[in-house]
């Protein structure tokens, strides 16, 4: 019995968010007739498909230590940018896709250059770049705007079918695929290993010969054009793009990030819990939507105390290790 | 034996102090040396220029034979030369397996494989022989078997030179004899190890040669068996024998204390600090607190003014039982602390030097009392003439201010509280002779009106100077008090060095 | 003090946001004359720069809690939900409670020091990092809020309430002389103690004030509180100006214009030493900023950007080679 309980103890953070989804989903299912479904399982995925692109280049910012405010506008931005370059302009969505990720990536580039060589706090420098976008999201167009182009809706056909009546719709498969490369990143690559060295112990880290500044500008460039992307799957969602889309989502990819394990403090966590946090917070959702009675206010009140859980519980296992 | 590390005439200095200067040191292969100084010596600035941290201005450094000059730590370790800090330089929160290969995990198709990275680490650990599995995150380990990791990670980069900074400084007697033991097989496979400690047990139980420091200038290269204890210690300090035997009595004969023990200490100590603490400090005396650099001196001012919290003995305030838990309880008591530590732990940088003086009585009186802004300039004004602090006046950040200067408004802090009880760790430190001066003719006057003053100091002349006693501490624990006749350098140096009068350990 | 003495002390910063301001009016001037023009109607002034005082009000008094937080070396981005709740409890006391306004502001403040206590709690005793201990209520009081309106916008009736929220004293609108004076009860009542010391002191150097005997923790938990309760008084302020509760916009964004404001206006992110003033005119900078940009005819929600511009400008200017190099031109000018 030593494996598993080595393993449980080391992973304590992972297996407790892991526990949190199982008791929420059962009891979900248990309270509403319906709810355990595969069809419910994978509306968890798509409803939450952009909110989970942006919580995984969250989690890579927060591994070192870092936080990112603007994810929210960027991808607000990134969305309307999409959809004025491809009506207005008839740029071909892939072309204007590969724009906004641009864009994203640049926004990002330029923050983590004055984080890691002006050194500034992070918290000021995003929340600059969060004003920025959202004003220059703004600036394209006031109103959202709808998408009307044949590869949209060729790309809203293409789903995998798991049951004869559940699909997993474009939206969904590259959640999956972006957090399944973050995975691979963050776990299985040395650049990946470098960024939660930084959390870890900068100073270390830097005794140690890693590329500390890189990395901090790297993850805020990474990150940018997740949000970037998250901005994109949520035209591939709405079938247009809104500029004012995304306000608070840097805090519910913060939330999610956090029950998911990442302590904010960097060096901890993990991209697999990043994952269940997502469908945490789309359980909490769609057993309130099936409630009906409840008021989906109590989503927010959730998980607020989640959060508070998981914060005190890290403290509780920082403290216990020193 | 062949030379593997040879440096002639280094010289580093910083705006406005000198180093290292003309340093020679040598390390050969298959050696274990120890490197020794006490605070200021240049140690520290030695293995930081060697390991590329600060180029240096003059001087040349050899390793096997080849010029060298580390532009970075990771250049350092590329060319073999390895360091293991005091504060272990290593990720807390990954494991075992990949500290030892972080920024050189071996890759398959681009991806870390991780079963040799869980290999490479277990043949380093083999070497070692250490027995803790690589998959154990780091930092739920002992500190011993950390620093363990921290020297396997330097093998793994195919070290040739080892230094380990402070290596036993959180170690038990258990620990400090496995790593020996380690250390000498390291030895035995040619590797060139370097010790930087201020045990002189271990020195002489582990090392073969001896580099001393003093001043940033070398004192001398020794080899451990033929160097007594006494002389050691003797040239640590730059005190020679001769001049310790002719060490006169202080000029006067300080005023007998009054009868009342302010502040006493039993038994006290606390797991990981020191231990069997006992004093007793009597109004109108100055006791001296001497040791050499490690042996727990600040670590005793901690538990006396509350800001560690003892586990063993106990405290007593004026007769009375006291029970500090916070540095407030020990100010109402009437007791005070100037920590040695002016930057971290003693000055508010951009406050003015007034605020940062009447900080400790205005913390006493508490938030609804405060002093009149113009009794706070009065104050203020009267500390500035009274120990002459140079300062273009009382409204400018203290941290405009040179470091003595800084001192000496921390020492009107604390004595505007009007204590019974006072602990200067370090008072003179970084302070010109001048000025020097002035604070020890000002903590004889205070003595004189009543106070009672716990002097912490390394330097053996303050100690006779101004105290009437003197505990001298040892590796954590007390090792004698002087007093009298007995309170003169020599004495002092055995008490130190652990000797008796014969030189014998 | 003389004016040379002013211009070298740290009060000088303030200096930064008031040119802003001034800048700024300017500029308005040109493009809209009418919009200085004070006109007095019925004992009532009114005119652009009354507008930019009564719809400032709210995010000065948020910013003035928030400038205690960040000297202590903290920060707290509960505030725009704090400011939910209170205004949603405080409504709700009225229209169905009937409460009366003192009835109503003591819900409000109710609210805003449950709130401050529980971040100063998490901060000072439970030792969790600031950012994410106020992330906690900044998540839930959202969700709380809307549950204390049932979901609905609250509108009420209350004479005092409406003079708290849209009424005039003195000619000038009561909720902007509110601010103000609490701006300075606030600074008397931090220099006339030892609070505004102890509040520097731990921001300063935490250590060193608590070797020096101060209660560190307890400081910094007070000013948790005080912050809570300034958000939740702004919170009532909110929902008394437009007779109506709504839970989904109630203190929006909030929280990043009172950072914003504290740090235009001089006060250090990091901590230490802090300026009320400069926090208040940071704050009626940013109400400046959006009025121009309103009176340019540039779309609200543009307006972010000059916000962004700022303040990259003034953490650039904050950082350590700018500043030596400012300091030492500055130096050069002097002599």
């Amino acid at each position: 019995m030593k494996g598993p309980a080595v393993w449980l103890r080391r992973n304590a953070t992972l297996a407790a968010t892991f526990a949190v989804f199982a008791l929420l989903f059962l009891t979900a299912s248990f309270l509403y007739h319906g709810f355990f479904s595969l069809r419910v399982f994978a509306s968890l995925l798509a409803d939450n498909a952009f909110l989970g692109i942006a919580a995984v280049g969250m989690t890579l910012v927060i591994f070192t230590g870092g936080i990112d405010l603007s994810v929210g506008a960027v991808a607000g931005f990134t969305g309307i940018l999409v959809a004025t370059l491809v009506q207005s302009h008839h740029v071909h969505p892939l072309l204007a896709w590969g724009i906004a990720l641009a864009a994203g990536g640049l926004l990002g580039a330029a923050m983590g250059l004055l984080i890691a060589g002006l050194r500034q706090p992070a918290f000021l420098i995003t929340l600059a770049g969060m004003f920025l976008a959202r004003g220059a999201g703004f600036w394209i167009n006031t109103d959202s705007v709808g998408i009307d182009h044949p590869f949209y809706d060729r790309m809203a056909r293409i789903q995998l079918t798991l049951e004869p009546r559940v699909h997993l719709p474009a939206a969904a498969l590259i959640f999956l695929l972006v957090a399944a490369a973050a995975f691979v990143l963050a776990h299985h690559t040395r650049a990946g290993r470098t960024l939660l060295a930084v959390g870890g112990n900068e100073q270390s880290a830097l005794l140690m010969g890693l590329p500390v500044n890189a990395a901090k500008i790297g993850v805020y460039t990474l990150n940018g054009m997740c949000a970037a992307g998250a901005g994109i799957v949520a035209t591939l969602y709405t079938g247009s793009g809104n500029p004012s889309m995304g306000v608070g989502m840097e805090l519910d990819a913060i939330a999610i990030a956090v029950i998911g394990g990442a302590v904010l403090t960097g060096g901890r966590g993990h991209m697999f819990g990043t994952v269940i946090g997502v469908l945490i917070f789309g359980t909490i959702q769609s057993a309130l939507l099936f409630d009906g009675r409840l008021s989906p206010s109590w989503t927010r009140i959730v998980v607020g105390a989640l959060l508070l859980g998981f914060v005190l519980l890290q403290r509780l296992l920082v403290r216990r290790a020193a | 034996m062949s030379a593997l590390l040879e440096i002639r005439g280094l010289g580093k200095s910083f705006p406005g102090v000198v180093a290292l200067e003309g340093v020679d040191f040598t390390v050969r292969a298959g050696e274990i040396h120890a490197l020794l100084g006490e605070n200021g010596a240049g140690k520290s600035t030695l293995i930081k220029v060697l390991t590329g941290v600060y180029p240096p201005d003059r001087g040349e450094m050899h390793l096997a034979g080849a010029r060298i000059q580390a532009a970075a730590p990771q250049e350092a370790e590329r060319l073999g030369i390895s360091t293991v800090y005091q504060e272990i330089n290593l990720i807390r929160s990954m494991t075992v397996a990949e500290n030892i290969t972080l920024g050189r995990q071996p890759r398959r198709f681009g991806l870390i494989d991780w079963r040799a990275v869980r290999r490479r680490a277990r043949e380093a650990l083999d070497r070692l022989e250490i027995d803790c599995p690589v998959d154990a995150e780091l930092g739920t380990l002992s500190v011993a078997v950390q620093q363990m990791v921290a020297i396997a990670r330097a093998l793994d980069c195919r070290a040739q030179l080892l230094i380990l900074d402070e290596p036993t400084a959180s170690l038990d007697e258990r620990e400090v004899g496995e790593l020996f033991g380690r250390l000498r097989r390291l030895r035995g496979e040619g590797l060139g190890i370097v010790f930087v400690t201020h045990f002189l047990d271990q020195v002489y139980a582990l090392t073969d040669r001896i580099t001393v420091l003093r001043n940033g200038r070398l004192v001398g290269d020794y080899a451990t068996a033929t160097l007594p204890r006494l002389d050691l210690v003797a040239n640590m300090l730059g005190r020679s024998i001769g001049a310790a035997e002719a060490e006169a009595r202080p000029e006067q004969t300080p005023p007998p204390a009054r009868p009342n023990v302010v502040l006493a200490a039993r038994g006290l100590g606390r797991r990981g600090s020191v231990s069997g603490i006992n004093l007793a400090l009597r109004a109108g005396e100055v006791a001296g607190l001497a040791g050499l650099l490690g042996s727990g001196r600040t670590e005793t001012a901690r538990l006396l003014f509350g800001i560690d919290r003892a586990d063993q003995g106990e405290v007593e305030v004026g007769g009375q039982r006291a029970v500090l838990t916070h540095p407030r309880a020990a100010v109402r008591l009437g007791l005070a602390f100037c920590s040695e530590n002016r930057k971290d732990e003693g000055i508010l940088p951009n406050l003015s030097v007034r605020e940062n003086l009447i900080l400790a009585l205005q913390g006493k009186r508490g938030v609804a009392r405060p002093l009149a802004r113009a009794a706070q300039e009065a104050l203020a004004d009267h500390y500035i003439k009274a120990l002459r602090i140079k300062t273009p006046g009382a409204e400018v950040p203290i941290r405009n201010l040179s470091g003595g200067n800084q001192q000496k408004v921390l020492l009107a802090r604390w004595l505007a509280t009007q204590p019974q009880a006072i602990i200067l760790d370090e008072p003179t430190r970084g302070i010109d002779i001048g000025a020097k001066q002035e604070i020890e003719e000002l903590i004889a006057r205070l003595r004189d009106d009543g106070l009672a003053v716990l002097f912490i100091s390394s330097e053996i002349e303050e100690i006779v100077r101004n105290c009437g006693r003197a505990v001298v501490l040892r590796e954590r624990r007390p090792a004698g008090e002087a007093v009298g006749v007995d309170l003169n350098g020599r004495h002092l140096m055995h008490l130190m060095a652990g000797t008796n009068e014969g030189g014998q350990p | 003090m003389s004016g040379r003495k002013f211009l070298h002390s740290d009060g000088a910063l303030v200096l930064w946001p008031v040119a802003g301001i001034a800048v700024l009016l300017v500029l308005n001037l040109c493009l809209s004359p009418h919009f200085l023009v004070l006109t007095l109607q019925s004992g009532h002034l009114y005119g652009g720069p009354v507008d930019i005082l009564s719809e400032g009000s709210r995010s000065c008094l948020v910013a003035l809690g928030m400038t205690l937080v960040i000297a202590t070396g903290g920060v707290d981005l509960s505030v725009g939900s704090v400011m939910a709740m209170a205004g949603g409890a405080a409504a709700l006391a009225i229209a169905q409670g009937h409460a009366s306004l003192a009835g109503a502001m003591a819900c409000a403040l109710g609210v805003g020091l449950a709130g401050g206590a529980l971040n100063g709690l998490l901060v000072a005793y439970a030792g969790i990092q600031p950012i994410v201990a106020t992330l906690v209520l900044m998540v839930a009081g959202r969700g709380i809020s809307q549950l204390i309106t049932g979901g609905q916008v609250i509108a009420f009736q209350n004479a005092g309430a409406e003079y708290l929220g849209t009424g005039f004293i003195f000619g000038l609108p009561f909720s902007a002389v509110l601010v103000v004076g609490l701006y300075a009860l606030t600074q008397i009542g931090l220099r006339r103690t030892a609070a505004g010391l102890f509040v520097e002191a731990v921001g300063d150097n935490e250590t060193a004030s608590r070797f020096a005997g101060l209660s560190a923790a307890r400081v910094k938990f007070l000013a948790y509180v005080f912050c809570g309760a300034c958000a939740g008084l702004a919170g009532l302020l909110e929902v008394a100006n437009i007779r109506s509760a709504d839970p989904y916009r109630a203190g929006e964004n909030m929280e990043l214009n009172a950072i914003f404001a504290v740090v235009v206006g001089g006060t250090a992110l990091s901590g230490g030493r802090f300026l009320l003033f400069g926090s208040l005119a940071g704050a009626l900078l940013l109400q400046t900023l959006t009025a121009t940009m309103y009176n340019l005819g540039v779309p609200p929600a543009i307006a972010p950007v000059p916000k962004a511009l700022v303040i990259v400008a003034v953490c650039v200017a904050q950082a350590g080679p700018i500043r030596r190099w400012l300091s030492r031109c500055l130096q050069r000018r002097a002599a």
